[in-house]
């Protein structure tokens, strides 16, 4: 059935006169300011890179402390662990309450082989959580989101190449989640060491095929795009971060003195952090929680359901079972297999309850 | 030219000689010695192993380079992006005759790529140890070979192990490849890239290093102190190793600063001077390993290292230690000893025999002290018998006399009765 018979191409139509339908942006910012916003973001990197600071920097205040073995006694930990912090923050009337997930643990032990698969579970499950809430029959209003809308990825300067690790956990992440690569601690490399990792970092991201945000969209109008091309140019960030002032001209910004010099963190000479606050802040904030619910949470909702329609066919038809079992969905986590999601371990009355048993209201 | 101020009681045997200090009188000439060992080694030229250790990216290339002002590793060319990647440890090693004020030494520098750049690491210390365990078993055949006028020394004097600059402690990677070779090679932890640490992030990451090498046990390389080193030295030493390990900064390029050429690093907020102490610590670094150390590095290598993993490896063989081998054989010593030896069996046999004899007479003795006793028993007892009898026969006899009704044979019976 084709939408044309039912709605009629739209033709343009001058006013006579004032309506004031223009308002509509201003009522639906101060309906948007009353509810608040929501930035979900996370960092993945070794133990050491600086992530925690480099947050406190961007958001100029104190949200994540640094997970250091600072103690001899401590025994390092064993695997990768999921932290959130959550933080109301307020600039002129606009509240935005940031979560701030930390991956502790991650790329820090002798033998590394899937530290990743606690990230990309958590990810998941959040995109399983959403889906769940949206899926019930009497669902809130506006949906708490927790998806994270933002991976910063830490990069070690060590000025040759990307680490295995890291391209196997590129790979992986960039699947299900924005990924902002940012190459930490990068007052160790000069400014020609620094341009030539990111020219080999950007020719290995495209020999693996990795995607990274921002994405190439067809309704982006020239302007974003152009915003867009030179943020792909920019990209990884070579970041320096610090929550400590130093004097630089009689006046305190934030940096880092050495023996040999002072760094200014806000100097665009220096390092690239203040492009990506600006990115991160205030460009593509918007894009990025849009983004995620758009491509990587429509996803997510496709692939389930359509492994739920799988599974259902599975029920009634079992001639059909050996091969719907193969389509499930290929994901390394069965977590969020279907048959998890909505009522564990019984697949028979989804043809029939399908999308809204009450009981899951609450989950 | 000797005096004898004391009696030299250096008449002992062989196993303990009284050392007697003499004061000379004039000059002998021995006093030369250090020279002339000094031409014999210059002549023979120096030869020295070193081994870098670290994640790839750490700066090991640039840093050895910086050390011996050389370019020893050629600048990494740029491969393409490849699924093809390396899956073990490799070892690789260069070595270099480089000449100074004619001196020759002869430097090899073992490379380890591939050290902590899998996903999984476990047991990459493993072919590093038996590289050097396997050169020392090279030595330990070579010192056992018929004819050992050329020997090779290949070994492992001193491993620089880099530590990535985070500003924390030690990662787990470190802990156990510095556990697994602390026993086998001279340690020494460097701190990699150490431009990106402020001077409190230096001194409270070393701290914390030094903390985790402590809890761990590990034994990285001491300098040695000797009681007869003059002042200046062991305050230097001191000053060396408290700086252990070093926060060290390399670059083989040169840049400009105030119109001087130095080694450097250049950066749009500051210039770090690789030979400036205030900087970083290399010059330390390079001090002890190049300039006051060598020596000793492998020194402590050959008697301490290498002796130990000798042992082990001999026990390990079932080889016991036979100490007797090792007393001296002296022919007639040996004779006398032998006939002391017979002599002192004889006595022994003899006072045997003696107890034996001892022992046998005085168990006869005792046996006819018996038969005495018991006789003398006898004897007492029959007398007893004859004394009653006689009693009895008196007896008889008053009664006779009183009676008088005795015959006279009865008389004569007395009669009798009185000769018995």
């Amino acid at each position: 059935m084709s939408s044309s018979s039912l709605v009629a191409d739209p033709v343009a139509t001058g006013l006579e006169g004032y309506v004031g339908f223009d308002t509509i942006t201003q009522q639906i910012e101060k309906k948007l300011l009353k509810r608040g916003f929501h930035f979900n973001v996370m960092v993945v990197g070794q133990s050491g890179l600086g992530k925690s600071t480099l947050v406190n920097t961007i958001f100029a205040s104190h949200l994540i402390e640094s997970k250091a073995r600072l103690n001899a006694d401590e025994p390092p930990r064993q695997t990768t662990e999921i932290e959130t912090v959550s933080h109301l923050v307020e600039e002129n009337g606009v509240r935005l309450r940031l979560n701030i997930v930390d991956t502790p643990g991650y790329g820090d032990q002798v033998n590394n082989e899937n530290c990743w698969e606690p990230i990309i579970k958590y990810i998941k499950d959040q995109h399983s959580a959403y889906l769940r809430k949206e899926l019930t029959a009497t669902r809130d209003r506006y949906i708490q989101d927790s998806r994270i809308h933002c991976c910063l990825f830490f990069i070690q300067p060590t000025g040759h190449a990307l680490k295995p690790i890291d391209i196997v956990v590129l790979k992986k992440l960039s699947e299900v989640v924005n990924v902002v690569p940012v190459i930490a601690k990068s007052d160790s490399l000069t400014i020609e060491e620094r341009a030539a990792f990111k020219q080999r970092i950007k020719a290995e991201l495209i020999f693996h095929n990795i995607k990274l945000y921002p994405y190439e969209s067809d309704e982006d109008d020239e302007q974003e795009q152009a915003l867009n091309e030179s943020i792909r140019e920019l990209l990884p960030f070579a970041i320096v971060g610090s929550e400590r002032n130093v004097v630089i001209d009689g006046k305190a910004v934030r940096g880092r003195k050495n023996r040999y010099g002072i760094i200014n963190v806000e100097n665009e000479e220096h390092c690239e952090f203040i492009y990506l606050r600006n990115f991160l802040t205030r460009t593509h904030l918007q894009d990025l929680i849009e983004t995620t619910a758009q491509i990587h949470y429509e996803a997510f909702r496709s692939k389930q359901l359509l492994a739920i329609k799988e599974s259902t066919s599975v029920n009634s038809h079992p001639a059909s079972g050996a091969t719907s079992q193969s389509t499930l969905p290929q994901s390394p986590n069965q977590m969020t297999s279907p048959n998890s999601m909505l009522s564990p371990g019984s697949s028979h009355g989804m043809s029939s309850s399908a999308m809204g048993s009450p009981a899951q209201s609450n989950q | 030219m000797l005096s004898n101020d004391n009696d030299s009681s250096a008449n002992g045997t062989a196993s303990s000689i009284d050392v007697v200090r003499k004061k000379l009188l004039g000059y002998v000439g021995f006093a030369n010695l250090p020279n002339q060992v000094h031409r014999k080694s210059v002549k023979k030229g120096f030869e020295f192993t070193a081994m870098v250790v670290g994640e790839s990216g750490l700066g090991k290339s640039t840093l050895v380079n910086t050390l011996f002002n050389t370019a020893l590793y050629p600048p990494k060319e740029n491969t393409e992006p490849s699924n093809e990647t390396v899956q073990t440890v490799e070892i690789q090693s260069i070595t270099s005759d480089i000449e100074e004020n004619g001196v020759k030494l002869r430097l090899t520098v073992v490379d380890t790529p591939g050290f902590g750049d899998f996903v999984n690491n476990e047991e990459s210390w493993k072919p590093i140890l038996d590289d050097i365990e396997s050169r020392f078993d090279a030595y330990l055949e070579q010192e056992n070979r018929v004819n050992r006028r050329k020997m090779v020394d290949n070994r492992i004097h001193a491993c620089i192990y880099f530590i990535m600059a985070t500003g924390h402690a030690l990662k787990p990677l470190d802990i156990e490849f510095m556990r697994r070779l602390h026993t086998r090679v001279n340690l020494i932890p460097v701190i990699a890239k150490a431009d990106t640490l402020t001077e409190e992030e230096v001194v409270a990451f070393k701290q914390r290093i030094l903390a985790d090498i402590q809890h761990h046990k590990i034994q990285i390389y001491q300098a040695p102190t000797y009681e007869y080193d003059d002042e200046e030295t062991m305050a230097e030493n001191k000053e060396i190793m408290s700086k252990i390990p070093f926060a060290v900064v390399g670059s083989d390029k040169e840049v400009e600063i105030n119109g001087r050429r130095v080694r450097g690093r250049s950066y749009p907020w500051g210039l770090i001077e690789v030979d400036n102490e205030d900087h970083c610590d290399f010059v330390k670094l390079r001090q002890m390993l190049i300039r006051t150390h060598m020596e000793e590095l492998k020194e402590f290598t050959n008697n301490i290292l290498y002796e130990n993993y000798r042992t082990e490896k001999l026990q390990a063989m079932g080889i016991q230690q036979d100490p007797s081998v090792f007393k001296e054989v002296n022919p007639v010593q040996k004779m006398e000893e032998e006939r002391m030896a017979h002599e002192q069996k004889l006595s022994k046999m003899e006072a045997e025999m003696k107890t034996v004899f001892q022992a046998k007479v005085q168990e006869k003795e005792a046996k006819l002290k018996q038969s005495e006793e018991e006789l003398y028993a006898r004897h007492k007892e029959m007398k007893e018998a004859l004394d009653r009898q006689r009693l009895e026969l008196e007896e008889k006899r008053r009664r006779l006399e009183s009676g008088r009704p005795m015959t006279p044979e009865k008389s004569k019976k007395k009669g009798f009765s009185f000769n018995k």
